[in-house]
């Protein structure tokens, strides 16, 4: 089996979220740290298609700007939302979201959402296709909220024949 | 938060049958939850697909996470990303407890909970 020589890494550490929030809200006065999603068993679907005979989308948690009404979804009351890749606004909605907002920003939308390198390698023959609408999920604490958001995602997702779901959280 | 979400989203879209890769860069969060596949990308939250602005290493990840879909052969599959943010400090700087904001953050986390009492009393 050849080694794969454009997964080498040279450094392997993390920044542990857990511990880091774990701390934060306990120097807010949060008694009881988060109790995070975890499970045992997990669901595999073994891939056995080409990729270039795959139609990918792209599920982000970011969401269309709530000032912008041709576009719909609120940044309060959010929704889960599908929205056609061929009118993805230049910016998106992510200041409500909980990213590093000292060390970098958001304003290229590639950086989080991708759907033009996704569209260049469609275009290249690398994938069949882009999906021609991506899905957006708010971020919820509640995991019965997302429970009902993921099936509403996996229904558009069989209605359009998704192949590949590139799920990107901020 | 984001990165419990779409775990659970692709948690729910493998049992449907869908290949999911997770590309982020909170690899804890999504290895706790157990996901089919990760691409952990070890940069500050926000830019999991590359840096603002660098396509060419945007296109390289967004193709590596493609691979890593197509390529893993069992569940809890993480690759990670062969870049580098750079500077090193916003390890420490994220979500930062010390003891100059420790009052503030008491504060703010104080004002917090009065609002979510006032908010559960409204019921």
């Amino acid at each position: 089996m050849a080694a794969r020589a454009d997964r080498q890494v040279s450094h392997r550490s993390f920044v542990s979220y857990i511990d880091k929030s774990r701390e934060y809200y306990s120097a807010s006065g949060f008694e009881h740290p988060y109790r995070w999603a975890a499970f045992d068993e997990v669901p595999f679907s073994p891939h056995t298609q080409p990729l270039a005979e795959c139609n990918v989308a792209v599920v982000t948690t970011t969401f269309l700007h709530h000032h912008d009404s041709a576009h719909g979804a609120p940044a309060s009351g959010k929704q889960v939302y599908a929205h056609p890749v061929a009118d993805v606004p230049d910016s998106m909605f992510t200041n409500d979201l909980s990213w590093d907002k000292q060390a970098t920003h958001t304003d290229d939308t590639e950086s989080f959402l991708p759907l033009k390198a996704l569209q260049q390698l469609a275009d290249n023959g690398t994938i069949g296709s882009l999906n021609h609408r991506f899905f957006g999920v708010p971020t919820e604490y509640s995991q019965r909220k997302t429970g009902l958001d993921a099936d509403q995602i996996a229904a558009w997702c069989a209605e359009d024949g998704v192949d590949i779901a590139l799920l990107v959280p901020l | 938060m984001c990165h419990q979400t779409v775990s659970l989203v692709s948690r729910h879209l493998e049992s449907q049958g869908i290949t999911t890769v997770v590309l982020g860069s909170a690899r804890d969060i999504v290895e706790e939850c157990g996901v089919a596949r990760m691409l952990f990308v070890d940069f500050p939250l926000g830019n999991p697909c590359g840096k603002p602005g660098e396509h060419d290493m945007q296109q390289s990840i967004v193709s590596l996470a493609l691979d890593v879909a197509a390529t893993a052969i069992a569940p809890r599959t993480t690759v990670q990303a062969p870049v580098r943010w750079g500077s090193d400090d916003w390890r420490t700087a994220f979500m930062r407890v010390d003891d100059s904001n420790i009052a503030a953050l008491r504060s703010a986390g104080n004002k917090r909970r009065a609002a979510q009492d006032a908010d559960s009393r409204k019921g």
